[in-house]
């Protein structure tokens, strides 16, 4: 089975459903989980067989596609599909958190009249992050990059008719295409520069060119990242994103896309190793990401948002270790990660199909009405919070080690940020599940169907720290636990979480108190410290003054000057034949007037 | 002899569809037939091309009097021709309940004749005369059918382009005598470099206004927003690439010098289009002035492409040319359609489209994102393979034309988000596409896709010329 049907396949599935229609989607929506099991599959299988090999490694001859996009006679552009092991290891997160988010959504989503649409995106993003992971060029990267924010777009606006999700949606597309802006631009620099656009050329030729250029290229890669990863500033679209249906968000928005920009950078690692400029550049923005994204996190009271953040956060924190070269830890955190996140997410979702809210303040005691999901939940915020020994306390001690060694004042930034968030870890647990319930209702549990899923990941943020020697064997890097510093992180954690957990017993009057105590940090942190608000109102701005553009210069002035020609030969045609009028006459005087203000332009220029 | 049909069929058509003029059905009819006709036969010129060495020729002799009439297809020509031939039927099958049917389709037909005939003329006085004739035709439709300012925009389109048609007239002659070896299209012809800048920025007037370049293309959202859906989808989707063709056609080849020594300033007045279309385009309520202005973007990237006078940049405009012939014509039909329910196009007018007209929001979502470059659609290899091309040839500040990039989501999401998103605010419009639309839609759909996935099905057939056109290009510069 060649890579191309890991892509052909879900495209196919997702037109099916897309045909099929209304009626039959009881049946057709299942057809969605085609791709995510052939790329579980396909992942899990090029793992078992793939060679240690360092960075990138060999794919297998025998599923690489490869095919001229463009051919010119000075050179082609060429595009193709091949699985290595990083590929594979991508490949095996995205098939295993879209299978079970298609799980989830059957329950989910089960009263929605639109669920043909629905799973036809779901499975037409699994093709379009599918050819992303495998693309072996980075045209084939690009158009998979935004084939997959356009399917984020139609998913985040799913419920368009809210005009909530509308903007969120537009504001998700716009601002992560300044990011794409800065990708087509370093592929545009890199085309002229190596005259290669396929990966393993461009790494091939990176270290013979100017460490300008390199820096520059390195930067633009980083800005498109930055835009699909949400980091500082561009981070301000993904917690609008949850506008969309919450399965999406643990898919898209946590576990798949937004780690794009991740895997884009260890993609493209050896480059990185060149210019210091362009990893300092990642490592701070990652780690202002890391801390800042997590102090906003511990003051939201929608359950989404606090997710959000903490997946800025948490992102902040795999790019912090890919600006320190580190790229295996950043590869680790985003795989355990992928697992924790979807699985806070969908949890998230069950408690919001459980309780009829996604407000924190509306909530509490959920525990009891719901265990499945209280427990699955549990030990995805423990995992989040980096407790041992589950899978998040591995790779996050993988990642601040390799920051601490590097740069000190980062490391400690970051372990600024762990303790933030075993806090809203704690916090979010508490004002949920604990106390007594402060909605309207009555509380219940999830379907099956809903909770299985739960169960699948929750095992998987168990025992993906098992996977940490394994990620050292194949990639490279050093295996295992830092000792010192995952001492310090785990005490900082647990009297973090234990902080928090006393503190959010009393509730949402405990957000009262500490808002109370910190005055304007809360204001600023609760109001992500404005930063989109002043996005929106440049955007705003923007679009008026292209309006008044449009009006004042483009009709007054550039169409207000041919029109003044007219006027003046039309002042001149009655100046000698006042006896005949009509347009006709206007405006063959106007074609005169015209040729030979051009004629003259012409010798002018041809002079 | 494929290709005297190309012109032969509409006009014939278009005569007998003006003669049954007292019955629309029959016009109808006629139009229809004649349009599919016409794309069969281009489908047939394709295949034949494409398994052929060398350009196919048709030539006319006259006993006595050498040449009458000289065609020529190739790689450059053929897809615009196909284009023509497509949106032809697209516009007839657009324009079905319109009134005075006969005189609509005939003077349809015609257009497409006289556009085909721009395409295919091997002959400079046969281009200029077909290049001419093309305005009649559009003039009547926008005249004749447009909206409420018509008689000012169709008199305006007409001074326009007639101004600039006028000096294209003196390079052409000018040409033929400097060059002194005869009206042939294809003669080797070495001119003086002060003559190629006389003749190149003479021809270049007319081009330039027809594509257009800003500030030449305040003509082109007035022609469009009063022109039928018929009209705007002849204009936009092939007339403007008459300007570009015309660069590639006559410039390149005739006047290299002077075409190597004006591409900065082409690449300046292609990138400048692209953001000013965009930031123009932002600024809209009308949708067709909307989707006039992100032709001149669109425009703006074929030119860019045209400005490098390399291989890769003129694949680059012939794929940006199809492609917006495909995405344009699909977004002018949507907007007539919404039209011929609504009465209005004002954006703020409109919401929940999505709730109410499901099946017209799907292809105008899909239309959008095609627009504003989505990869996997077909606006993207164009407009990639423009950019890569035009910043290797001119560097950074080509990096302006990203700009135009992101304000081509923002200006297209905008209107989707107006339009199709929101509560369902509008009782204006009811009725979902018909079965009619869709048969019009469905190719346009399927080609924007198919070229968006793979845009060799277009670059195979015009590798080997415009291979050549670079080389003509290259040798000077």
């Amino acid at each position: 089975m060649t890579a191309l049907w890991l892509v052909v396949v879900p495209v196919v599935v997702a037109l099916v459903i897309a045909a099929a229609g209304r009626r039959p989607v009881g049946f057709t929506r299942w057809l969605a989980l085609i791709g995510p099991a052939l790329a579980t599959f396909a992942g899990i299988q090029a793992l078992l067989s793939a060679e240690p090999a360092g960075h990138g490694g060999a794919a297998a001859e025998a599923t690489s596609v490869a095919a001229d996009w463009l051919s010119a006679a000075s050179g082609s552009i060429e595009i193709g599909l091949a699985i290595d092991p990083l590929a594979a290891v991508m490949l095996a997160v995205v098939g295993v958190v879209a299978g079970m988010v298609v799980i989830f959504s059957v329950g989910y989503m089960a009263e929605d009249r639109s669920q043909a649409r629905y799973f036809a995106l779901l499975s037409a993003f699994t093709a379009a992050m599918s050819m992303l992971v495998l693309s072996t060029s980075l045209v084939g990267l690009f158009v998979a990059w935004e084939l997959v924010g356009a399917c984020s777009y139609l998913l985040i606006g799913f419920w368009f008719t809210k005009p909530s999700a509308a903007r969120a949606a537009i504001k998700a597309f716009l601002v992560t295409r300044i990011g794409d802006v800065g990708l087509l631009l370093a592929l545009a620099l890199l085309w002229r520069e190596t005259g290669a656009l396929s990966i393993s050329g461009v790494l091939e030729a990176a270290p013979a060119l100017a460490p300008a250029t390199v820096t520059t290229v390195a930067l633009l890669l980083f800005v498109g990242a930055a835009g699909k990863s949400a980091q500082f500033p561009l981070h301000i679209w993904l917690p609008d994103a949850m506008e969309g249906p919450t399965p999406v968000s643990a898919l898209i928005h946590a576990a798949t896309m937004v780690a794009a920009g991740v895997f884009l950078l260890a993609r493209m690692a050896p480059l990185f190793d060149l210019s210091e400029t362009a990893r300092l550049v990642v490592l701070v923005i990652g780690t202002v990401t890391a801390l800042g994204a997590a102090t906003v996190a511990v003051t939201q009271t929608d359950i989404k948002r606090v997710l959000a953040y903490s997946t800025i956060s948490q992102l902040g924190f795999m790019f912090a270790a890919l600006g320190t070269g580190a790229w295996v830890a950043a590869m680790f955190h985003l795989v355990t990660h992928a697992a924790f996140k979807s699985l806070l997410f969908l949890a998230s979702g069950s408690v919001i199909h459980g309780s009829g809210t996604q407000d924190l303040r509306e909530m509490g005691g959920l525990g009891k009405a719901m265990p499945v999901t209280t427990v699955t939940w549990a030990i995805g915020v423990a995992a989040l919070a980096g407790l041992p020994p589950l899978a998040g306390f591995f790779s996050k001690d993988a990642v601040i080690d390799a920051v601490w060694m590097h740069a000190p004042v980062a490391g400690v930034a970051l372990f600024v940020a762990s303790a933030l968030t075993a806090l809203y870890a704690a916090r979010a647990t508490r004002l949920a599940f604990t106390g007594e319930f402060r909605g309207t209702g009555h509380p219940h549990e999830s379907p099956v169907v809903m909770t299985a899923p739960l169960v699948v990941l929750a095992t998987a943020a168990v025992t993906l720290g098992a996977a940490s020697w394994w990620f050292a064997d194949l990639f490279g890097g050093h295996a295992g636990l830092a000792l010192p510093v995952a001492v310090a992180s785990t005490v900082i954690a647990v009297v973090a979480a234990l902080a928090g957990w006393r503190l959010f017993g009393a509730g949402p009057a405990a957000d009262e108190r500490l808002a109370d105590a910190l005055g304007g940090l809360w204001r600023a942190a609760r109001s992500a410290y404005g930063i989109d608000t002043l996005a929106m109102r440049a955007a705003a701005g923007i679009e008026r003054a292209s309006a008044t553009i449009a009006e004042r210069f483009d009709r007054r002035i550039v169409d207000g000057a041919v029109n003044g020609v007219a006027w003046l030969a039309r002042r001149i045609g009655r100046e000698f034949n006042e006896l005949q009028s009509g347009e006709g006459q206007l405006y063959a005087a106007l074609v005169g007037a015209g040729a030979v203000l051009l004629v003259s332009l012409a010798l002018w220029l041809g002079r | 002899m494929t290709l005297v049909l190309l012109i032969a069929i509409p006009v014939v058509t278009a005569i007998l569809a003006l003669a049954a003029g007292s019955r629309p059905s029959w016009s109808r009819a006629l139009a229809l037939l004649g349009a599919l006709g016409t794309l069969a036969v281009a489908g047939t010129a394709w295949s034949q091309l494409a398994g052929a060495d060398a350009p196919l020729t048709y030539e006319l002799t006259v006993a006595g009097n050498g040449t009458f009439l000289s065609l020529m297809a190739d790689g450059l020509s053929l897809p615009l021709v196909a284009l023509t031939a497509l949106l032809g039927a697209v516009a007839v099958l657009t324009s079905w309940d319109v009134e005075r049917t006969g005189p609509h389709m005939a003077l349809l037909l015609a257009l497409e004749a006289a556009v085909t005939a721009v395409f295919l003329a091997a002959d400079l006085i046969l281009f200029y005369v077909a290049w001419e004739a093309v305005l009649i035709p559009m003039f009547f439709l926008i005249g004749g059918w447009g909206h409420d300012n018509r008689r000012y925009a169709a008199m305006k389109f007409f001074a326009y382009t007639f101004a600039g048609s006028a000096l294209m007239l003196v390079g052409i002659v000018l040409l033929i005598i400097s060059g002194g070896a005869g009206t042939s299209m294809s003669a080797a012809v070495v001119l003086s470099p002060e003559t190629q800048r006389l003749v190149f920025w003479l021809l270049a007037a007319g081009f330039l206004v027809k594509i257009p370049v800003v500030p030449l293309h305040t003509w082109l959202p007035d022609a469009h927003v009063e022109a039928p859906t018929a009209g705007s989808i002849m204009l936009a989707g092939v007339l403007l690439k008459m300007g570009a063709y015309g660069i590639m056609r006559l410039c390149v080849p005739f006047t290299p010098e002077a075409f190597a020594a004006a591409a900065p300033l082409l690449a300046g007045l292609g990138v400048v289009g692209i953001v000013y279309g965009a930031v123009m385009a932002l600024g809209q309520h009308d949708l067709k002035r909307l989707v006039a202005y992100s032709s001149v973007a669109h425009m703006g990237f074929v030119v860019l492409g045209i400005s490098t006078g390399t291989e890769l940049g003129f694949q680059g405009a012939v794929l940006g040319m199809v492609s917006h012939g495909l995405v344009a014509g699909l977004l002018f039909f949507l907007v007539g359609a919404l039209y011929e329910r609504a009465h209005t196009r004002d954006i703020g007018a409109f919401g929940g489209l999505g709730e109410t007209l499901p099946r017209w929001a799907t292809v105008f979502v899909f239309a959008s994102l095609a627009s504003l470059g989505l990869p996997g659609l077909s606006g993207f290899p164009g407009e990639f393979a423009s950019l890569v091309a035009g910043f290797a040839g001119f560097g950074w500040p080509i990096a302006v034309a990203g700009l135009g990039v992101a304000l081509a989501g923002a200006y297209t999401l905008r209107a989707v988000r107006r339009v199709v998103h929101g509560e369902p605010s509008t009782d204006r419009a009811h009725v979902d596409l018909s079965a009619r639309e869709i048969v019009a839609i469905v190719p346009l759909a399927a080609l924007i896709v198919a070229l968006g996935v793979w845009p060799r099905l277009v670059t195979d057939l015009a590798r080997a010329t415009l291979e050549g056109l670079a080389v003509l290009a290259g040798m000077v510069s």
